[in-house]
């Protein structure tokens, strides 16, 4: 018998190492997640008459908490959550707490009290209105009367909001693929419940509660195979082996490399709505219940944005020209559809849809102009777009007839001339989202536009001027809906606006108000943004 | 170089209005109340103007006075950089005399509606133009070209409000065409402008306009960028083939509107042309002017020949604007400096012209209640006061010697002549063809057998006469509407007369914007004279 030969193992580490975690580094993020527990605790402990108010206050309380100890982790800053391999000097931390990181952090926080406290409006009920009472209950069945007559109410959803924010934040603070991917779960799964709680048009809500899950699972397995053929390539999940290896690599493991970041680029362009991965986008913004919508809209995005900037800057930079023209494609797609798509809209959800569909694109311009300038006006961009956004679906929320949202457009003829407060706010978040100077809007596209033609070269001012028409084109897309709200005469049976709550009148006044200060003065935003601009490695 | 002031002359000459708009929409009261605080405000914005004017310098060696300057966004490099040269003063003072004279003329636009809130509408009608008048102060006062984009993107708002809420019966399609057609022009701009920063000096103060004079820029990026901002002045002006917005906004917005939205707002079209095509890109604008020229003389006759042809008197007032906009755009591509102070010149004259037209116009169409022009003749009949301010803003119109804008329409043809011979005999037809709209416009509405069913003021207490029952009486001007005219003739007659006070004005800035285009060109002769050598 000949001897088998060893099987050669890898060679492990003399000693163990510990990893090390700054947890002040974290700490926002502990905060979060250990509020979103207390929650799930506060849900099988607390009254059902006093869980509502439990829950709002806590959820507030922890994000504000979270927002403050941003704070302190701006102080330690850097890479944790890991360990610098002794024999290799290689760097494996599993969380990047850099600008960027934190930045995003900030707005998703700062995005999600708002969020939270358009979720909590009852309009004088038991518990959250946008919410149904029994979500696992088929729509019309007598367990559903049974469940609102006896004054069941769905304050779970404060918890899941929870958990999502946390995922949120994680997303763009994760530095290797599978924290990465880890993130993507954690941040999706409460979203896909919240997208099928809509109290009213259940069948239509639930509709998109599994489309965005069956879509969602298939870009995630989209991403998890990206992230295997990567390994296969890299060796490592980390983003800096990632970026060395692609560095010293040979050409022929492109067959790897290739298909690898494409693969997880999909995953992430999923989340954003960039087309061609946008096919949910209407339907689930429909949908969902518009505090839960508006909430996704600007938070969603951001956090996918800031982890697809560092998955193109920091892991997979040095590659950069196997996939740029890739996502350029997916840029000028997404704006010309956005918008062209956005102009046959008849109603208000769908059309705000599209309409971040577009914005997208924009975001995504910013994003190609790979430069620390392009850095800072996506991670504007987002802030602006967020507060813009979350104002708007909430004042979509207060737009009813009998009772139920109002959201074809034809329902909103008139509006300006009965409740010339309301629509007059909407119509200047309409006017940002056009891009109209003295509007946050103007001054976020100025920003990526700018960088795009500063230092994207001839494919960032192809972009930009496209950017340029299709917002042209979606200016007529809003300036529509003033059209509808302020020109046109009101029909007979005309709709109401309900009187919201403190919370809800707190959150559209501060989106508004954030929209007219980011655009008059948006330079104290505009310099942290830049000064949050540098990726840690 | 700019001047700087002590007193923030020009950010007042803004907050004025400003303020009171916020003021007659928000505080509580009646809506007569709020017409007349409003005019208070416009009045004294008024006065201020008058006063800032008068620490203007006119032997200053800066190429802007009453400058302000403050860093605003220095992370895109935008400086809130006010200041005036000589151009922007005189079109200044122009819309400060207009809005109060259009907010005058405007005083029974918006029927008050029934019920407690009734009087809002007049409110936020009111505080609209004020508004406006913020923005056309800015507009014109902008030495930051980031700032100028600003208030030329936001002041389109008001006019979209103020035609799509307050217009005639296809407003809604008027305000959106003209929004459309705006930003349209303004975000091809929006790109040039962002590529001149680029290369320009940068840093944080690099949107100054005279950080981007003098650069020296490789052709091809010159003319991407002059056609960029010229595109956007052309739709703005409005040039032929641009301007099939400005009939339908001028004729379904309220005359008060159309006259600010003509008079004062196209006017940052030629404006823009003057202080950023020819200013920041001298060679492309020598290189592009065939082209221009052939469109502004295109502009002269088509939009003449149109205005013959309307049987709207709204709509025939906008193509009169047309043809005159064409001359002030051969003046200004003229590159002489008789050309440019008559163009500038036109500017303040055409916006005195049109407001008259436009408002006494519109004094018609109320008496009447009818814009289409077969619906008249005979009202010297009957209205003889009304026809004769009507004829003299017509004559005023077509150029009649000793009336503003003859002086401007001939310094025009004078200044063109020299360098657009040509160009200059063909828009010479021009003025005949003015004669024949106006004139005939004037004859079909006011000569002619007496109204049938219409009697005029005087036979107002005797219409229960026996045989004449059955007739109308019909007002002849009232008091307010004297107010309106008496200045609009008055300017006329000054202009006309004595147009050195604001030729002394307008021509030291003309000079120093051609030094910039001559240092670039050399070839350029800004006098006018055939240069020794050339061929004739």
């Amino acid at each position: 018998m000949t001897a088998v030969a060893p099987l050669a193992l890898p060679t492990l580490p003399a000693a163990f190492q510990q990893s090390t975690v700054d947890y002040l580094a974290i700490l926002p993020l502990l905060i979060v997640f250990g509020t979103a527990l207390i929650g799930v605790l506060v849900e099988a402990f607390a009254a059902r008459e006093r869980r509502h108010a439990i829950q709002v206050t806590l959820s507030v309380v922890g994000l504000l908490a979270a927002a403050a100890s941003i704070i302190v982790a701006a102080k330690h800053q850097g890479l944790t959550m890991g360990l610098t391999d002794g024999s290799t000097n290689r760097q494996l931390f599993a969380l990047a707490v850099d600008g960027p990181a934190l930045f995003m952090q900030a707005a998703i926080l700062l995005m999600g009290v708002l969020g939270v406290l358009t979720m909590a409006e009852r309009f004088g009920g038991v518990g959250p209105d946008a919410f149904t009472p029994s979500g696992a209950s088929t729509p019309g069945s007598a367990t559903e009367t049974a469940a609102a007559r006896a004054g069941a109410l769905t304050s779970e959803v404060f918890p899941l909001t929870m958990f999502a924010i946390f995922g949120m934040m994680l997303f763009p603070t994760t530095n290797d693929l599978i924290g990465m991917f880890v993130a993507l779960e954690v941040l999706s799964l409460p979203l896909y419940i919240l997208s099928g709680l809509a109290r009213r048009r259940r069948l239509l809500s639930q509709e998109a509660s599994l489309k965005y899950f069956l879509l969602g699972a298939f870009s995630s397995a989209f991403f998890l195979f990206g992230t295997a053929l990567l390994y296969g390539y890299a060796g490592s999940v980390y983003f800096g082996d990632l970026s060395k290896a692609i560095a010293s690599g040979p050409l022929a493991m492109n067959g790897l490399l290739v298909p690898g970041a494409f693969l997880v680029f999909v995953g992430l362009l999923f989340k954003v709505g960039a087309v061609p991965f946008h096919a949910w986008t209407p339907d689930v913004y429909q949908g969902a219940p518009t505090p839960v919508t508006g909430f996704m809209a600007a938070c969603t995005k951001a956090a996918a944005f800031g982890a697809i900037l560092r998955l193109a800057y920091v892991g997979l930079d040095t590659g950069r020209w196997e996939w740029t023209n890739a996502l350029v494609l997916v840029a000028l797609l997404t704006m010309v559809v956005g918008s062209v798509l956005a102009v046959t809209q008849t109603d208000m959800k769908r059309l705000l849809a599209y309409s971040s569909i577009a914005h997208a694109g924009f975001i995504l311009v910013g994003v190609l102009a790979f430069d620390r300038k392009g850095v800072g006006a996506v991670l504007f961009y987002l802030v602006a777009y967020g507060f813009s956004t979350i104002a708007a679906f909430a004042i979509v929320s207060l737009v009813r007839q009998n009772g139920a949202e109002a959201t074809h457009l034809s329902q909103w003829a008139g509006l300006g001339k009965r409740f010339p407060v309301v629509a007059g706010a909407f119509a200047f978040l309409m006017l940002a989202f056009a891009g109209i100077p003295l509007t946050s809007g103007f001054v976020a596209k100025f920003g990526v536009f700018s960088a795009a033609i500063g230092t994207g070269g001839a494919t960032g001012t192809v972009l930009a001027v496209v950017g340029v028409l299709c917002s042209a084109i979606t200016v007529f897309v809003y300036a529509r809906v003033i059209v509808l709200m302020f020109f046109s005469d009101a029909p007979d049976d005309a709709v109401e606006v309900v009187i919201p709550s403190v919370s809800t009148t707190f959150s559209i006044a501060i989106g508004t108000l954030a929209t007219l200060a980011l655009g008059v003065l948006p330079s104290a935003l505009l310099d942290l943004a830049d000064r949050a601009s540098q990726f840690v490695r | 170089m700019t001047a700087m002031s002590t007193v923030p002359w020009l950010t007042i000459l803004g907050l004025i209005p400003l303020v009171g708009a916020l003021v007659v929409a928000f505080v509580p009261g009646s809506a007569e109340n709020a017409k007349r605080m409003a005019i208070g405000f416009s009045l004294v914005t008024l006065v201020v103007g008058i006063i800032a004017a008068t620490q203007f310098d006119r032997a200053s060696s800066a190429q802007f006075q009453l400058g302000e300057q403050h860093s605003w966004i220095p992370q895109f490099g935008v400086s809130y950089a006010l200041g005036v040269d000589g151009i922007a003063l005189v079109l200044i003072l122009m819309a400060l005399v207009l809005t109060p004279i259009c907010l005058l003329a405007a005083w029974h636009d918006v029927p008050e509606e029934a019920g407690a809130r009734g009087g809002q509408r007049v409110k936020t009608y009111f505080a609209l133009i004020l508004v406006l008048e913020t923005f056309m102060v800015g507009v014109f006062a902008a030495t930051d070209v980031f700032l100028f984009y600003v208030f030329f993107e936001a002041m389109l708002i008001p006019v979209y409000f103020l035609i799509g809420r307050f217009g005639g019966p296809r407003r809604q399609y008027a305000a959106m065409k003209f929004l459309l057609f705006s930003l349209a022009g303004g975000l091809v701009m929006l790109v040039a402008v962002i590529a001149l920063y680029l290369q320009g000096p940068g840093g944080t103060d690099g949107f100054l306009i005279e950080r981007l004079t003098g650069l020296s820029l490789d052709p091809t990026t010159e003319r991407l960028l002059f056609v960029g901002f010229f595109f956007a002045f052309a739709v703005k002006a409005p040039m032929v083939p641009f301007h099939t917005w400005l009939p339908d906004a001028a004729t379904e917005s309220s005359p008060a509107t159309a006259t600010l939205l003509v008079g004062v707002l196209d006017k940052v079209g030629t404006f823009g042309m003057i202080r950023f095509c020819l200013q920041l890109f001298p060679e492309a604008s020598t290189w592009a002017t065939p082209v221009v020229v052939a469109l502004a003389v295109l502009s002269v006759i088509y939009g003449a020949l149109l205005a013959i042809g309307q049987t709207d008197m709204m709509r025939l007032v906008s193509y009169t604007s047309v043809s005159h906009f064409g001359f002030i755009v051969l003046g200004i591509f003229a590159f002489t400096n008789v050309g440019h102070a008559g163009s500038t010149l036109y500017m303040v004259n055409h916006g005195f012209s049109t407001a008259a037209l436009f408002l006494f116009a519109a004094m018609l169409v109320r008496r009447r209640g009818s814009k289409r022009i077969p619906d008249y003749g005979g009202w010297q009949r009957i209205t003889p006061a009304l026809a004769g301010i009507f004829l003299v803003a017509g004559l005023s119109g077509l150029g009649l010697p000793g009336l503003a804008t003859f002086v401007s329409e001939f310094t025009v043809l004078v200044g063109s002549f020299p360098t657009q011979p040509v160009a200059t005999v063909i828009a010479t037809t021009g003025i005949i063809l003015a004669a024949l709209y106006i004139l005939l416009m004037y004859k079909r509405v006011m000569t002619g057998p007496k109204p049938e069913g219409l009697v005029g003021e005087r036979e107002h207490d005797r219409l229960d006469e026996p045989g004449r029952r059955g007739l109308t009486a019909v007002r002849d001007l009232t008091t307010r509407e004297k107010l309106v005219a008496a200045p609009l003739i008055a300017a006329f007659v000054v202009l006309g007369v004595l147009p050195n006070i604001a030729l002394n004005v307008i021509n030291p800035a003309v000079d120093k914007t051609l030094a910039h285009v001559q240092q670039a060109v050399p070839t350029l002769n800004p006098a006018g004279t055939v240069a020794e050598g050339s061929s004739k």
